[in-house]
């Protein structure tokens, strides 16, 4: 097992390096660090100085990939590439195109985004998976052909009026709960509710239709027929032996995307303005701050190849048909 | 006199619009490529969702034909200039709805403005109160009184219409069915209405009422008011969600039409070929799919905006800056979808390969060229299908929220993120405006529910695992 895992990280490398040159040659190759400068300071009446000036701040006033000027080692280590890629993979992510360390904001803001994306995750996986079972119990009723149509009409509204919609209703029509913001410590809890509550609602549609089909597909298969011929109650064969291998796809599923919930969501976090890795991202993107989205571009990545390995590991821990080589 | 403007996402539309036609005419003649699509029509959610799709495509490409006006020049010789503004065939078919412009705010069927404004009494002095619209309700008379007799009025006469329409429509599907079938008129007349025919021609003739319906009702009333208000700089919001049509319909199927090429390519390639061909391939989708899309279109949107910035002399008009953009989102967009089909298609064609009947290619000598688009291709087609009919209401979603994001499409387009993230704004104000979000939200809806319905039909035609249960 750990030689495995030892192996499919080592495997992750060559992904990791590609991802690097990839977000290297999009931040500055496709454009010079002058134009960048350029769009930050304005466009027109801007004197070179000034770019020279705004390059020098933040470091990108080196060569991209060979500094000639320098001697020895210098002359590889003297370069943006050095100093803005390389250093990546020591999680050394600089500082914003502000001046702000990139790290340590990272590291406050994870909390929020963990504070939100755990409940959400939790509870979504609770109603999902009940959900599902239900349809699947009455498959063929009537409950079951409505549940369906339900969710594909709640899987066919953008999240986006969900969030407007739950802010309008609970937060300003009914007053249960403040409609944005946050606080440290316990006193999150109640700004908390509300984006988890439209978090999960969210959510319902797809999940429950995908895990609906995971519950068919072993529900047709001749265990469980085994299971009800050899009179077992309903309810063992639907606890003990469908949930049980309907878990297996779910989750795999879930383990999949359990590191990139320290990236936050997008849209929850910024519509309830919740200080998270979500809200840190897209407040960069539109400030147009380069530094930050492409550390954010790295550690997506790091997280979304953990998230592979763990997956592979799941499957051998909740499947013991499946073997690690 | 006009002059033609074919921009970037037009020419491809017209290309998608050319393959798709193609391959229709193709596939009336084989009996195992229509089988399918007949299954499709024959569905009660599939044959409904196509209505609705039909509709929402028609006006897609009427908004796609892009024309600019010839300006009218006093001396006769001089050579014609045209106006810097581009219109669209559907901005003349819908006329006054695209210059009816407010002053700002005004709610749907409203004949006052949304906001106090203080006006200068003949009198002298000085009243605090909302003055009429320039438009909404221009005829009324006396507005508080004759404004809900009117629109009741106009609804009647849109009921009547689409009465008469629908008989008339009901009566040519009759007479086609039974001329075809060589039947009674009355026998093929029970059969649909007692929902007997193969085809549902019921819930067709239902679902094509209703949209008459409603096409009567906007023609009735759109006119006269403003059916879903006004937005904050006066323009009609109505008009505003049929532009965004064009806008997700773009984004939904230029994105396909631009990763397809790759996906298929590289996947059957990387299949087949295997050894280091398939490393190489394997390792770019990794590469790429690893990287959140979010966050790869961002960076790239973001390059996109620091290179129109830098260089905006290739930009004639405004709308050729949105049209650019847009046309890159797709790519974008395109690029970060292809490796989930291309891995789909490699693990296919490693299976196809396999196969006994590709052995039997193999040892006959046939060329590998040969043996891919005559063997495996078609054999692999279903998956694509599938993935791109389920990707298109996906891509209509993630349109809205890459504009949120600030990465999506240029803020001067209509579109439905624009709008959502104007109503946002609106939401939090006191009296809420709320139409914005209400009209985006209904035709959104209608759009990502047909082609969600569409998809499952498709996906029970198509897929041939789950035609055996």
């Amino acid at each position: 097992m750990f030689a495995y895992i030892v192996r499919r990280a080592a495997y992750a490398i060559p992904i990791l390096i590609g991802v690097n040159l990839l977000t290297f040659y999009l931040f500055f190759v496709v454009n010079s660090p002058d134009d960048m400068a350029r769009l930050h300071l304005g466009v027109k009446r801007v004197t070179p100085e000034a770019i020279e000036k705004w390059k020098a701040e933040r470091g990108y006033n080196k060569p991209l990939m060979y500094n000639e000027a320098a001697a020895g080692i210098d002359r590889l280590t003297e370069t943006i590439f050095f100093e803005k890629s390389l250093k990546l993979f020591a999680f050394d992510f600089g500082h914003s195109d502000d001046g702000r360390d990139i790290s340590h904001d990272i590291g406050q803001r994870m909390i929020p985004s963990l504070a939100i994306a755990i409940p959400s995750l939790l509870v979504g996986l609770l109603i999902n998976i009940s959900f599902a079972m239900l349809l699947a119990f009455f498959r063929g009723t009537y409950v079951d052909v409505s549940g369906v149509i339900l969710s594909v009409v709640l899987m066919s509204v953008s999240a986006m009026f969900y969030i407007i919609g739950g802010q309008f209703l609970l937060g300003k029509l009914l007053r249960l709960m403040p409609i944005s913001g946050y606080d440290g410590g316990l006193d999150a809890i109640k700004f908390l509710v509300l984006p988890v509550i439209i978090g999960v609602i969210s959510g319902i549609g797809s999940s429950t239709r995908l895990y609906r089909s995971f519950f068919l597909e072993e529900a047709g298969k001749d265990f469980i027929r085994t299971a009800r011929a050899k009179g077992l109650k309903e309810s063992r064969v639907l606890f003990r032996h469908l949930l049980a291998n309907a878990m297996i796809p779910i989750i795999t599923g879930v383990v999949v995307i359990l590191p990139l919930l320290f990236m936050g969501s997008l849209l929850l976090e910024s519509f309830f303005a919740i200080p998270g890795l979500g809200s840190y991202t897209i407040d960069a993107i539109n400030r147009q701050d380069f530094a930050i989205v492409r550390a954010m571009v790295f550690l997506g990545s790091v997280l979304y190849i953990i998230g592979l390995i763990l997956v592979d590991v799941a499957y051998t821990v909740v499947d013991p048909r499946v073997r690690l080589s | 006199m006009i002059m033609p403007v074919i921009l970037w996402t037009d020419a491809l539309i017209f290309l998608l619009v050319a393959i798709t036609t193609a391959f229709a005419l193709y596939a009336r003649r084989k009996p195992h490529l229509r089988a399918p699509w007949r299954h499709v029509v024959c569905s009660r959610p599939g044959s409904m969702a196509v209505v609705i799709l039909c509709a929402y495509i028609i006006i897609g490409l009427l908004d796609s034909l892009h024309y600019r006006l010839a300006l009218e020049s006093n001396d006769a010789g001089a050579e014609t200039h045209y106006a810097s503004e581009v219109l669209s065939a559907l901005d003349a078919l819908v006329g006054p709805l695209r210059t009816q412009t407010e002053k700002t705010y005004s709610a749907p069927f409203a004949t006052h403005l949304f906001t106090r404004e203080t006006i200068q009494q003949p009198e002298g002095g000085q009243t605090r109160e909302y003055p009429r619209l320039k438009y909404g309700g221009r005829h009324l008379q006396n507005p508080a009184v004759d404004a809900r007799a009117d629109i009741l009025r106009r609804s009647g006469v849109a009921l009547a219409q689409t009465l008469t329409a629908g008989l008339a429509v009901l009566l040519l599907i009759t007479l086609w069915q039974a001329h075809r079938r060589q039947q009674a008129f009355t026998t093929m007349l029970r059969t649909i209405l007692k929902r007997r025919s193969e085809v549902p021609w019921l819930i067709i003739w239902i679902s094509l009422s209703i949209l008459a319906l409603l096409i009567f009702l906007a023609a009735n009333l759109a006119t006269a008011y403003h059916v879903f208000g006004t937005d904050k700089v006066g323009e009609d919001v109505f008009y505003q969600t049929l532009k965004s049509i064009r806008t997700g319909l773009v984004i939904g199927t230029l994105t396909t039409l631009i990763m397809l090429p790759f996906a298929i390519f590289m996947g059957i390639l990387a299949g087949y070929a295997r050894g280091w061909i398939d490393d190489v391939i394997q390792y770019t989708y990794t590469t790429l799919s690893s990287i959140p899309g979010v966050l790869l279109i961002a960076a790239t949107i973001l390059m996109l905006q620091v290179y129109m910035a830098n260089h905006p002399e290739l930009f004639e008009t405004t709308l050729e800056r949105a049209d650019i953009r847009l046309l890159f989102l797709s790519i974008i967009l395109g690029i970060t979808s292809w490796t989930g089909l291309c891995r789909l298609l490699r693990g296919e064609s490693l299976k196809l390969r396999e196969a006994e009947y590709i052995q039997a290619a193999t040892a006959f000598g046939v060329r590998h060229s040969k043996i891919i688009s005559r063997h495996i291709l078609p054999n692999v087609m279903h998956i694509v299908l599938i993935t791109v009919v389920l990707d298109f209401s996906g891509l209509v979603l993630a349109e809205a929220v890459l504009t949120y994001v600030g990465v999506g499409v240029d803020p001067t387009m209509n579109s439905w993120g624009n709008m959502i993230n104007s109503a946002r704004l609106e939401m939090a104000r006191e009296p809420v405006v709320w139409w914005s979000l209400l009209a985006a939200f209904l035709f959104m809806f209608t759009l990502v529910l047909a082609a969600n319905l569409f998809s499952d039909a498709v996906r029970d035609a198509f897929d041939p695992r789950l035609r055996q249960h």
